[in-house]
């Protein structure tokens, strides 16, 4: 297949693993954060490290939507879906997702109805068909599933549907990226940016990175050599002491994003004071809550909900392996309390959690150079 | 859930001016296109389709890329197709 040779070919990516190496200064270190969740997933499925030079490493970071999810939300979202005429629904990534007091799915077991749905519009039609039930969407994601939720709400409200709610968990990424920056356990050379989020945001969100913390983004597609290429550019803008936005995933992502997404997110809902985030703790408007004049479609106003914060388990490292501060392998419960089947953390349940990318594919690449690299050694002059 | 999935435009739904049919590896479903609006679409296009919505138009070497590489995701891909299958979004 032609199209695809193009982005995988192994010359290529000979070529680009030899142009990364050649643009590397001898005895400086390299750390880039890939953000996104599916950037982890391709660099463990392909073993990309490998392909990399000893002083470039790759530094997975929180761009997976189900891992962020904190305890406490899940907690919230069963209570929702054990009340009387509920149907909760959600993306099936989320069933697994271990609360304080268990799992959608554990919660099922115990009798509450809650559904699979692939589509924030099959849960709509769920409400229309049982008018005599609460349907409940869930709601998570960042900027990518967060403009689906918005025009559900949308034909939801001109369609009148008085039985649908939304229990909103969307989050942006830009204050995460904002929060590891600031962030004093970790130091990074520049960032990978994720590829479906900026469809929507577009590029020009990222500019403070480049402008403020002097530090390149290249926003990159998903296929193996997308992601070489990327590293390729942004040893190149450090090679040639420049600092900015690049778009190496342009035939997707447009510089400006997509502009009715955005429109549709605004009008629908407002930034919360601040979000607790898995691991991460509580960051200043960073995720999205329904605005007033959806209250109606609001299920936080709907239902009254618990709240309660629910600390992550002890044995958990998520919080570090989420702002890349641990490799997986390094948490105390890494395939042994902690696999796919018998999640601990929420790193281990998405196929984009860096847990569970490096579980299923990881594991022989296993020590192949520290994985924290020594503060000061990367810092850019 | 954040697969983008290519799918091919076969034509506008009836059930609302929102809507198209997209063929997606086999499965023909309806999806929304609202996100698109004021992009030139046609039968034969591509778009990245998550959770329902057309998020971008993509060319048709991206698409079969797209796809490849979804493919050799296995389970995740299978899973999110599975999921597809049982929308019936109108
Ligand atoms: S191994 Fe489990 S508990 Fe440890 S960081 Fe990964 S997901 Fe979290």
């Amino acid at each position: 297949m032609r199209f695809v040779d193009e982005y995988r070919d192994a010359g290529r990516a000979r070529a680009l693993a030899a142009g990364i190496a050649a643009r590397c200064r001898p005895g400086r270190r390299y750390a880039f954060m890939e953000v996104c969740g599916g950037h982890t997933h391709t660099i463990y499925k392909h073993g990309l490290e490998d392909h990399l030079p000893e002083e470039v490493s790759l530094v997975h970071g929180p761009g997976c939507p189900v891992c962020v999810i904190p305890m406490g939300r899940v907690d919230d979202a069963i209570h929702i879906a054990s009340q009387p005429d509920v149907i909760m629904t959600s993306f099936g990534d989320l069933l697994r997702v271990p609360g304080g007091t268990g799992s959608f799915l554990d919660a099922k077991a115990a009798g509450a109805d809650i559904r699979m749905v692939y589509s924030p519009l099959d849960a709509l039609k769920i409400a229309k068909q049982n008018p005599d039930r609460r349907v409940v969407f869930m709601a998570i994601g960042f900027e990518t599933t967060a403009p689906s939720t918005a025009m559900t709400v949308l034909r939801a409200a001109a369609e009148g549907v008085r039985n649908f709610s939304v229990f909103c968990n969307h989050v942006m990424i830009i204050p995460a990226i904002k929060a590891i920056l600031d962030s004093p356990d970790l130091r990074l050379d520049g960032f990978i940016g994720p590829g479906h989020v900026s469809a929507v945001i577009g590029c020009e969100p990222y500019a403070f990175i480049a402008r403020d913390y002097g530090k390149p983004l290249v926003v990159a597609g998903f296929e193996p050599l997308d992601i070489l290429a990327s590293v390729h550019m942004l040893l190149g803008q450090l090679a040639e002491d420049r600092c900015e936005v690049e778009n190496q995933y342009a035939r997707v992502v447009p510089w400006h994003g997509n502009p009715v997404a955005m429109e549709a997110i605004g009008r629908v809902m407002r930034l919360r004071p601040h979000f607790e985030w898995r691991g991460l703790g509580f960051i200043a408007h960073s995720a999205l809550a329904m605005a007033e004049e959806y209250a109606a479609f609001d299920a936080e106003r709907v239902f009254d909900l618990p709240g309660v914060r629910v600390a992550d388990p002890r044995s958990c490292q998520c919080g570090e392996v989420l702002k890349g501060v641990l490799k997986p392998w390094e948490c105390k419960v890494f395939g042994t309390a902690c696999t796919p089947e018998t999640p601990i953390g929420t790193c281990m349940v998405s196929s984009e959690g860096a847990c569970a990318a490096y579980y299923n594919f990881g594991r022989f690449t296993r020590d192949r150079r520290p994985a924290v690299i020594p503060l000061g050694e990367v810092s850019r002059a | 859930m954040c697969l983008g999935i290519p799918g091919e435009l076969i034509g506008p739904a009836e059930e609302h001016e929102d809507l198209a049919v997209v063929e997606v590896s086999g499965v023909r479903r309806r999806i929304n296109i609202g996100l698109l609006e004021g992009q030139d679409l046609k039968p034969g296009d591509w778009v990245l389709v998550h959770v329902g919505f057309a998020l971008s138009k993509i060319s048709e070497a991206e698409a079969q890329a797209v796809l490849e590489y979804l493919e050799g995701l296995g389970q995740p891909y299978e899973d999110e197709i599975d999921a597809l299958r049982a929308s019936d979004i109108s």
